[in-house]
């Protein structure tokens, strides 16, 4: 018999009431705040009135341009070239900040290629966003396959009846519930230039013949060196996903599979893969989803730098917001961030529709 | 096509052995059916043959040679499962071809076999549907398609018509033993369901605990039970089993009786017993009839009746303790409390050790 309590409405109002506003005050309100300050000029601290500004904060955050920049001629109208033989170009800032040409007020080089005798600049009204932006694309596009397939390797190689086999399970697993925060500071010392354990390895694998590397403070391998840390972190969460999915395939299609005799591939293919569907679409969203979010990694480890090379939007949004003060700019790059999460997670739901 | 031979078959799962000892010879093109209680080891044994279990020791042939250590696809053998076990993600088509695909089969051997396994199973205008746009019995016709398109000499079928309900299970029934007809291939089925081995076999094996009890024709085993298990095993309802007295023995006879029952010649065939001993005498409940005034051999009275519109079963306690059920093939109506005098043919009567 049903209690009055459990069978009132208003009850049960009541008591999701606390966790709503808590809900409605830190996650629902700031969601919309994000929209609105987006659209002013809100600072965190300041004496000067709020203004509305429209859209220039998204223009000031995605303003482009390609700038075609012709060789520097000699009076013969012979290029001129440099030591090393590389064609002189005039400097971008000449154009920048020619009052004659207004539409690149502000704008600063973002990366240039070689068109024949010219160079072709890409200029950006807010460099550092871009790099953050591509940052966090190829953040996100090495990340997915990466961890989602260790993740599946894990979960494949745990999913078999061997002894000890719950003792793998649990070492798999334990850097989820260690704190990122930590996990980031063991990193450092794994990756560090001078004494890190990785160097170290590496030298002690190839009989000194490796050069120490700073995985961190270098342009080319920081990001990479994060991504790997970031994909080890957290499979053992994705490996539970998939173990949960290859343990609803009934064992009798794999019987089904080696009466046929299906080489392992084959089982994989015709049996595991398809049985795995819905897990997949799971693991792939929230993979996505937890990438874009990449911040604390960063924040511990790199601080964005070295050369702006582990900028990411997280990262960026928060650096602006209370780094600089600048509420209004971290709001956009929230919202910036939030429709390519959400078209991002629509394409990935129609391209792994069910197919009727 | 093939015959399969199994010589003193053991298995153990760790200390605990299942298949105690097991011999049985089946020929080429016949049907046998595994029957026995849940636990007797028929599952087991049909694995075993399938390849998906190991054999602890004996030997195993079929078609002529030792398949101990051959792969469950060497071994020529097709299995159809209770859960039907066919891929949700691949259409009926697909399904039946699975294993030509694991094979690498052209598309034309694909679609001619699937064609003409379809044909034989009567579902062509089904093979573009899902699974899950298919009922029951339809399901285990795919998983059936998909073991002829193999072109086995031998099909097991492990309690195929279990998950069916009782209209569709006779449908199903009688198809099978239609196909074993068409296809004249050797067949091994196991179930728990005393009338589809009835129905179906050439030959029942009944098992018990690992071990068999009895290998025989249907007709034999239900008038001939070598012991009183598969006499109470076969037939339903089962047998009725008296503790009697002997009290004369003759040639191949004994003189038997108890508090209800008139001293009563029943065939020993074979058995020995004491004068003066305890013995256990069986009589299939439709044997009993209702007996004329002064002509009763056994006496109780009606505990319940179950009316089934052409036949009454009837509990009926007897006055020495104890109960027996009558099967009569009339609509009779009987009152609890009622006395009962029953009779029936001693020939039918089996005598069995007390202790047996």
């Amino acid at each position: 018999m049903a209690s009055k309590l459990t069978r009132s409405n208003g009850a049960g109002w009541a008591f999701a009431l606390p966790g709503f506003i808590l809900l409605f005050l830190f996650i629902i309100l700031p969601f919309f705040f994000a929209f609105w300050f987006s659209l002013t000029n809100q600072r965190l601290i300041s004496p000067n009135p709020t203004e509305f500004v429209g859209l220039s904060n998204y223009e000031n955050l995605l303003g482009v341009s390609i700038l075609t920049l012709e060789p520097e001629r000699d009076e013969a109208g012979q290029v001129v070239r440099d030591a090393d033989g590389a064609i002189s170009y005039p400097r971008v800032r000449t154009i920048t900040r020619n009052p004659d040409f207004p539409q690149y007020k502000g704008m600063r080089e973002w990366f240039r290629w070689q068109s024949g005798e010219n160079a072709r600049v890409v200029v950006a009204k807010d460099v550092v966003f871009m790099k953050a932006l591509t940052n966090t694309m190829l953040f996100v596009l090495i990340i997915v396959p990466l961890q989602g397939g260790g993740a599946l390797g894990l979960a494949l190689l745990i999913n078999q009846k061997l002894r000890g086999i719950n003792a793998f399970r649990a070492i798999y697993f334990t850097p989820v519930v260690i704190s990122i925060v930590v996990i980031s500071l063991l990193w450092r010392f794994i990756y560090d230039g001078d004494d890190g354990l990785l160097n170290n390895v590496l030298a002690a694998l190839t009989f000194g013949a490796f050069e120490p590397v700073d995985w961190l403070g270098n342009t080319d391998t920081a990001l990479g060196s994060i991504i790997v840390m970031s994909a080890w972190q957290a499979m053992g969460f994705h490996m539970v996903i998939w173990l949960s999915g290859l343990q609803t395939i009934p064992a009798t299609l794999y019987e089904v599979a080696a009466i046929e005799g299906s080489s392992s591939w084959q089982t994989f293919r015709y049996v595991t893969w398809p049985g795995l569907r819905n897990t997949a679409v799971l693991v792939l969203i929230v993979i996505t989803m937890q990438a874009f979010a990449l911040f604390a990694q960063i924040d511990v480890m790199t601080n964005g730098g070295p050369l702006d090379s582990t900028q990411t939007l997280v990262f960026q949004a928060v650096e602006r917001g209370y780094g600089k003060q600048d509420i209004s700019g971290g709001s956009t790059i929230s919202v910036i961030l939030f429709f390519i999460v959400l078209l991002i997670s629509l394409v990935q739901r129609y391209l792994t529709r069910e197919k009727r | 096509m093939a015959d399969v031979i199994l010589k003193d078959i053991r298995k153990s799962f760790g200390r605990v052995e299942v298949i105690k000892g097991v011999d049985i010879t089946i020929e080429d093109g016949e049907f046998v059916v595994f029957v026995g209680p849940s636990g007797c080891g028929k599952s087991t044994l049909l694995r075993m043959i399938a390849g998906l279990e190991d054999i602890t020791s004996g030997t195993l042939e079929i078609g002529g040679s030792v398949v101990n250590d051959v792969q469950p696809k060497e071994r020529g053998i097709a299995m159809v499962f209770q859960s039907y076990a066919i891929f949700p993600h691949m259409t009926v088509r697909e399904n039946m071809a699975f294993g030509l695909t694991i094979a690498k089969a052209s598309k034309e051997e694909k679609e001619s076999k699937v064609q003409e396994a379809a044909r034989i199973l009567q579902m062509e205008d089904l093979l573009d549907r899902k699974p899950s746009q298919l009922s029951g019995g339809q399901r285990q016709r795919v998983a059936i398609g998909r073991a002829i398109t193999r072109k086995p000499s031998v099909f097991l079928f492990d309690e195929p018509l279990s998950n069916l309900d009782a209209a569709l299970r006779m449908d199903m029934r009688m198809e099978i033993g239609r196909l074993h007809e068409q296809l004249a291939a050797t067949m091994i089925y196991v179930t728990h369901d005393q009338v589809e081995a009835m129905t179906l076999a050439d030959k029942i094996v009944v098992l018990k605990d690992g071990k068999v009890m009895q290998v025989g024709k249907p007709m034999e085993l239900y008038h001939e039970p070598a012991n009183k298990f598969v006499a109470g095993f076969l037939g339903a309802p089962s047998m009725n089993f008296l503790e009697v007295d002997v009290q004369e023995l003759g040639e191949g006879s004994a003189v038997v009786s108890n508090g209800a029952l008139e001293p009563t010649t029943v065939k020993t065939r074979g058995r020995t017993f004491t004068k003066g001993g305890k013995a256990t005498m069986g009589i299939r409940p439709q044997y009993l009839k209702l007996a004329k005034a002064g002509e009763g051999m056994l006496h109780g009275a009606v505990t319940l009746t179950e009316r089934l519109g052409t036949e009454t079963v009837v509990d009926v306690s007897l006055l020495s303790g104890g109960k027996v059920i009558a099967s009569f093939d009339e609509d009779l109506i009987l009152t609890a409390g009622e006395r009962l005098d029953l009779t029936f043919d001693a020939d039918q009567a089996h005598l069995f050790h007390a202790d047996e």
